[in-house]
């Protein structure tokens, strides 16, 4: 039984509500809200083309329905998991795009929409979650790690690689991705005092999507995630993760002000997994449907395209065009993840080494020459 | 020819020098490794003349120090990471068995890791808990890690310059309390090949098996052996992951008796896969099981009990006699 002591501050309290609802002003960085309006932050712009506006919401468009084909995919057995972004999408974009060349983000398994922005080609994606390898994408090329599962161990990579950056004298700054689920890791928290410790150029960035497969945030922090970043020594921001404006103005500062020196930056982005954890997962077990609904009145996609609408930047046509740039999307990623090859069975003995052991050698000798024996045998 | 009488401390920290000097992306990660010089003194005086940037004081986090270590090796660094003591590597092994191990599979080929993580390990130094362990066999049954046990001031002279020059992650195991035996290195000679066993003692009677602070008991023994007439031949192992049994193979063949000593427990540890292959390829050869000597199955002991619990001279020929009682 858990007694909460009457000193502990409770999550984002919101009286009367029994779900996470969008923390109370003045901690949340907007600047669009969720019915579409544009508006101001006293710390935070974003100044962009009309033809940027509509990139974004090409990119959060085009994601999603990745995302939903990926989903379908998986129920027609097509591949072994999915773990859907849906929800999130503003907040993988946003800090997508903040990034330069020569910035290195380090991916959790789930930042499908990080990757769209760095130009990796969603087969390579879907070529992880197929299972016919981990992951086929070039990271010095892409400026994208490959995925890591094992919860919050990249970020201690992300530190590292800043150590690199910071040694190097290069220009360049390093984006952490994890989850709020992540925060409880110990290797995250090593990785905020090393990057502390050395003021390495790497920006920790948080979506809190409320949940670690089914255990809410309430377990994993009695205080507001971005306030953490106080106990560490560096600033701590928390942002509308459905605001796709918010979260690149939010992320390109802190970005900024790693690769000027001025060390690390830990962002809260306040969002909502709509989906499931990955397709094996069965939300209605923990959280309630009207908690859903709630959310889908934030969607990160809906509010974008109320203001592209209403301030004329964008007209049925140019919609039109996006959804039909989506269904060929969702066309070449079906085909193309058809067609992925099973990997050769000696595959597997290759790359465990650089400089290949005997012993191994010798083992992949034995796998072939068995496979072998097989051939127009009697079994 | 340049000959110096070295211990195997001093041997180490030559050659963490000497690597530093020739590539100036490897840098040193570690507890207390910079003004103090580490507990062991391995690093002394290196970060006053590389700088702090090249030899690390960490924050008191090892599995800090490794996943940083990832970060810095796919950034084109070469880091060297010493685990304060054996039993503090535990909150690390999650980032060495989880990445420091896979990443060079995960990304076919596309990434390497040369990061090694240096361990003094093994016993008899009368401490504290978790300051005598012999942790090998966890990292030997992990895919992606090579893991070497020196013995002598010359291998580890030669062999942590070996490792850190090598493009895959190796964990180092130095035997801490051999740190202080000499001997002569030539730092001018031509090293022999790093994964390579080798026998110091030549013999017809029984092979003995041994790496790290074990080839000098293993060496006792044959000495003692040797006033009853008994010949052993010595083996040291100087890798444990690969293992380099051929030469194994070739001597038990002639002896056709074989004892594989570490101070690891003995189920599933070095000797149990040692004696499989043994067995697997010399069958016909052998007069006697493989036998082993080793630790207990229990926790390393309070110190007043280590000398009871360790491989010595008396339990490796009690292990000689009852293989040649077969």
């Amino acid at each position: 039984m858990t007694a909460l002591r009457e000193t502990t501050e409770v999550v984002d309290p919101v009286p009367g509500a029994d779900a996470p609802h969008l923390p109370q002003q003045p901690d949340l960085i907007q600047l669009l809200t969720p019915e579409g309006e544009r508006v101001e932050h006293p710390d935070y712009s974003v100044d962009l083309s009309e033809d940027e506006l509509r990139g974004l919401y090409r990119d959060l468009a085009l994601v999603r329905r990745w995302d939903v084909e990926a989903t379908a995919l998986q129920r027609q057995g097509e591949l072994g998991i999915w773990a859907s972004l849906l929800g999130q999408e503003a907040a993988q974009v946003g800090a997508g795009r903040a990034l330069r060349d020569g910035d290195m983000a380090f991916p959790t398994y789930r930042e499908h929409g990080v990757a769209w922005t760095r130009g990796v080609d969603p087969l390579h994606v879907m070529g992880l979650f197929r299972g016919v390898d981990n992951g086929g994408w070039d990271p010095a090329a892409t400026g994208f790690n490959l995925y890591t599962i094992v919860i919050g161990a990249q970020c201690l990579h992300a530190t590292g690689y800043a150590m690199g950056v910071q040694r190097d004298g290069a220009e360049s700054a390093v984006l952490a991705f994890l989850g709020d689920g992540a925060t409880s890791q110990g290797e995250v928290n090593e990785a905020m005092i090393f990057a502390a410790s050395f003021a390495a150029p790497v920006v920790f960035f948080c979506q809190n999507n409320q949940y670690a497969i089914s255990v809410p945030l309430e377990r994993q922090s009695r205080v507001p995630l971005y306030q953490r970043a106080a106990g560490f020594g560096f600033p701590g921001v928390r942002v509308d993760g459905n605001d796709v404006l918010a979260v690149l103005a939010v992320t390109r500062a802190a970005l900024q002000a790693a690769r000027e020196g001025q060390g690390p930056t830990f962002i809260e982005a306040f969002t909502y997994r709509m989906g499931a954890h990955t397709t094996s997962d069965d939300p209605t077990r923990y959280r309630l449907a009207s908690e859903l609904e709630e959310w889908k009145l934030r969607d990160p996609i809906a509010r974008l395209k109320v203001y592209l609408s209403r301030s004329g930047l964008a007209d049925q046509a140019f919609f039109d065009s996006v959804d039909a740039d989506g269904d060929e999307l969702a066309a070449r990623i079906r085909s193309g993840t058809l067609e992925l090859a099973d990997p050769p069975g000696t595959s597997m003995f290759d790359h465990v080494y650089a400089e290949q052991t005997p012993e191994l050698a010798a083992q992949r000798a034995e796998f072939e020459a068995y496979h072998a024996s097989f051939e127009g045998g009697e079994r | 020819m340049s000959t110096e009488t070295l211990t195997i401390g001093k041997a180490l920290n030559l050659g963490l020098r000497r690597a530093m000097e020739d590539d100036a992306k490897v840098v040193l990660m570690g507890e207390d490794i910079g003004k103090l010089g580490g507990v062991f003194r391995i690093t002394d005086g290196l970060q006053k003349d590389f700088g702090d940037d090249r030899v690390v004081d960490t924050p008191l986090a090892e599995a800090g120090i490794l996943g940083t270590a990832v970060g810095l090796a796919m950034r084109g660094y070469r880091p060297v990471c010493e685990i304060q003591f054996d039993g503090f590597v535990f909150p690390a092994y999650n980032q060495i068995v989880t990445q420091v191990a896979k990443i060079h599979a995960r990304s076919k080929g596309t990434m390497a890791m040369p990061i090694v993580i240096r361990i003094p390990f093994g016993g008899g130094i009368g401490a504290v808990e978790h300051h005598s362990e012999s942790p090998e066999a966890y990292f030997a049954h992990t895919a992606g890690l090579k893991v070497v046990a020196v013995s002598n001031p010359v291998d580890a002279y030669w062999g942590i310059q070996q490792a850190i020059a090598h493009p895959d992650p190796i964990v180092f195991l130095e035997p801490k309390r051999r740190y202080w035996e000499k001997a002569p290195v030539d730092t001018d000679a031509t090293p022999g090949p790093l994964f390579a066993s080798r026998v110091v003692r030549g013999g017809d009677d029984v092979t003995v098996l041994a790496y790290g602070p074990m080839v000098k008991t293993a060496l006792q023994a044959a000495e003692a052996a040797a006033e009853e007439g008994r010949s052993l031949e010595v083996i040291d192992l100087r890798t444990v992951s690969p293992l380099d049994l051929d030469p194994v193979y070739e001597s038990v063949r002639r002896t056709g008796r074989c004892v594989v000593v570490h101070e690891a427990p003995v189920t599933l540890g070095l000797g149990a896969e040692i004696a499989a292959r043994v067995t697997e390829t010399c069958f016909h050869s052998l007069e006697a099981p493989v036998l082993r000597v080793g630790g207990y199955d229990t926790p390393y002991p309070p110190s007043k009990l280590e000398e009871e619990y360790l491989p010595d001279l008396d339990r490796v020929l009690d292990a000689v006699d009852r293989s040649m009682g077969f």
